[in-house]
């Protein structure tokens, strides 16, 4: 019998639907073989968020929906011995073990070995000017002159991979990269080398399959007519089976939504890829220009043929800095002469104050999300008929005031613009800045350690 | 005048990605027979002409023949992407049916 391992996962990101974890952890159990659940639930964005929450209150920082995620499975995840491995330490990885340990208390488990991944966050005053060196010299003049949310390197699989072999339940990280949280789990079952460039880059590309949870089961795929993907109010989330030569299979589990396809794993494949020779990871540079997809029917699919090649020198850090204040603000015209209406009143808009802020105007129901900032669009609005139309007007600014005069005067078309505008609402958020810096890697000191109850006091 | 134009969305499917103000859209063609004409239609000039009211920098192809599909990258099509743009689309992410509606010589 063939040697697979299987890899399932319950959360793309941060804030994806809950309840999905239990189909894949009965899957597993199912299979009866050696599996793990992953949870990826870090965007670009997330863990600067996060570190602003931290910043607030030296408990939180780590991911909200936590205990929501693992309260159903972990009792099951700890009784059929199914390890559990996500990013969801974001900024406070020992805090989220802390979470998991109170979690794992009020269930009536034994004490959980929880690995907790460290090293990725370079924030630190001594990290500055190492931070500084790699930047491009526009970002550095940025740097200089903003205040850092965060900074943090995408760490490798290796200390998840070893906290596993160690005997890890549970392995909470902040930032690694994203097929690192598979990569990790197929690399200490398998015992592979880490120079296994091939297996490694198999490996991540199983990882960069599963990471955004749904997408490759049906989710942001379906087209009616064209591409249909059934049933996905109850989608089921992706789970890799993935054996020794490197061999990958994508499937779902039974009863589930959803579809898998040679469609859906295509689209997955290539997403947020650019040059497919080299899709560059902390752990291989991977190369798919050779890969095959098999559709093998009812939902399972086939990839194969993955390459590798050594990993590279550097680590990509992403260092977030505040970004000012974005305002937004949107008023409702409908009825005749609705789009007249609007267009007269984002005129008023602009006459008061576009000497003082970038504006974006959206006429939503006529011409927004293809039209650039700069309001230049592909010719569209195109007839008079529309007749409900929602005009946006946004802007951002580092003076929080001058900001916030967008929601002030979209306000005040109520009673000083055109006829029947109604529905006001606004918004005013501070923003983030995100810059990337290629760091060396003798730079960074990735480890891990098992929690224990005194490194959250 | 051709006679064999057809929306892009008729042959072939689309995901966009993004990476800061860089998108990625791959196309692919649903059927193995079409990949040649997404090869010859879908150039890079015509690619970034489309998007032209966006004026992206740099519009790099990669073939895929294996998988019948092609990977666009598109540089600066984002307003500066997620953080910077003030589109309510600020990762891009309805930009791959933009590119559907490209009309293509189909024969």
């Amino acid at each position: 019998m063939s040697d697979i391992y299987r890899v399932a996962c319950a959360a793309g990101f941060s804030g994806d639907r809950l309840g999905v974890a239990k189909p894949l952890v009965n899957a597993l159990i199912k299979h009866g073989g050696p599996g793990c659940l992953i949870f990826e639930s870090l965007a670009e964005r997330t863990l600067a968020l996060a570190q602003l929450e931290r910043r607030q209150n030296d408990q939180l920082g780590y991911e909200p929906l936590l205990e929501e995620m693992l309260e159903p499975i972990l009792s099951a995840c700890v009784q059929a011995g199914i390890p559990i491995v996500g990013n969801f330490g974001a900024a406070n990885p020992f805090a989220a073990a802390a979470v998991i340990t109170r979690l794992a208390k009020e269930k009536n488990l034994p004490e959980l070995k929880i690995a907790v991944v460290m090293g990725d966050d370079i924030s630190g005053p001594s990290y500055r000017k190492i931070i500084e060196a790699h930047l491009a010299k526009p970002d550095q003049e940025l740097l200089a002159h903003s205040q850092l949310v965060s900074a943090n390197v995408y760490l490798g699989a290796k200390e998840i991979a070893d906290a596993l072999t160690a005997g890890a339940q549970v392995v909470v990280t902040g930032r690694v990269a994203d097929p690192a949280l598979t990569v990790g789990p197929l690399m200490s079952h398998f015992k592979k080398s880490w120079e296994d460039w091939d297996f490694l880059a198999s490996a991540t590309m199983a990882g960069h399959l599963l990471e955004c949870g749904a997408q490759v089961t049906g989710g942001y795929f379906a087209d009616p007519g064209y591409k249909d993907a059934p049933n996905l109010s109850n989608v089921g989330f992706p789970i890799v089976e993935f054996d020794a030569q490197g061999n990958i299979c994508v499937t779902k589990p039974e009863g589930t939504g959803g579809v898998v396809n040679r469609l859906t794993v295509t689209e997955q494949l290539l997403y947020e890829l650019h040059d497919p020779a080299a899709y560059l990871t902390p752990d291989v540079v991977a190369d798919i220009t050779q890969a095959t997809i098999s559709d093998l029917g009812n939902n399972r699919v086939k990839l194969k043929d993955v390459k590798g090649h050594p990993k590279p020198d550097s680590l990509k850090a992403n260092i977030c800095i505040d970004g000012g204040w974005l305002a937004e603000a949107e008023i409702s015209y409908a009825g005749h002469h609705a789009l007249e209406r609007a267009q007269l009143a984002a005129q008023i808009i602009r006459d008061r104050i576009d000497k003082d802020l970038d504006l974006r105007v959206d006429f939503i129901g006529s011409s927004s999300v293809f039209v650039s900032d700069s309001g230049e669009g592909p010719a569209i609005i195109p007839s008079k008929s529309f007749e409900d139309i929602r005009l946006r007007v946004a802007a951002a600014h580092q003076d929080r005031q001058l900001a916030m005069r967008v929601c002030r005067e979209v306000t005040a078309l109520y009673t000083c613009g055109p006829a029947g505008g109604g529905g006001v609402r606004t918004s005013l958020k501070p923003r983030l800045n995100t810059l990337v810096a290629l760091i060396p890697r003798a730079e960074v000191k990735p480890s891990y350690v098992f929690y224990k109850e005194e490194h959250s006091k | 005048m051709k006679n064999h134009l057809v929306p892009l969305h008729h042959i072939a499917h689309a995901r966009t990605g993004d990476k800061g103000s860089r998108s990625n859209i791959s196309v692919i063609a649903y059927r193995k027979e079409d990949f040649p004409i997404l090869q010859r239609e879908l150039t890079e000039e015509k690619v970034k002409e489309h998007f032209g009211f966006r004026h992206p920098s740099a519009v790099t192809r990669y073939d895929l023949p294996n998988l019948q599909a092609l990977n666009f990258v598109i540089d600066d099509l984002l307003d500066g992407g997620v953080n910077l743009s003030l589109n309510l689309d600020s990762h891009g992410k309805s930009l791959s049916y933009w590119l559907l509606s490209m009309e293509i010589d189909a024969e």
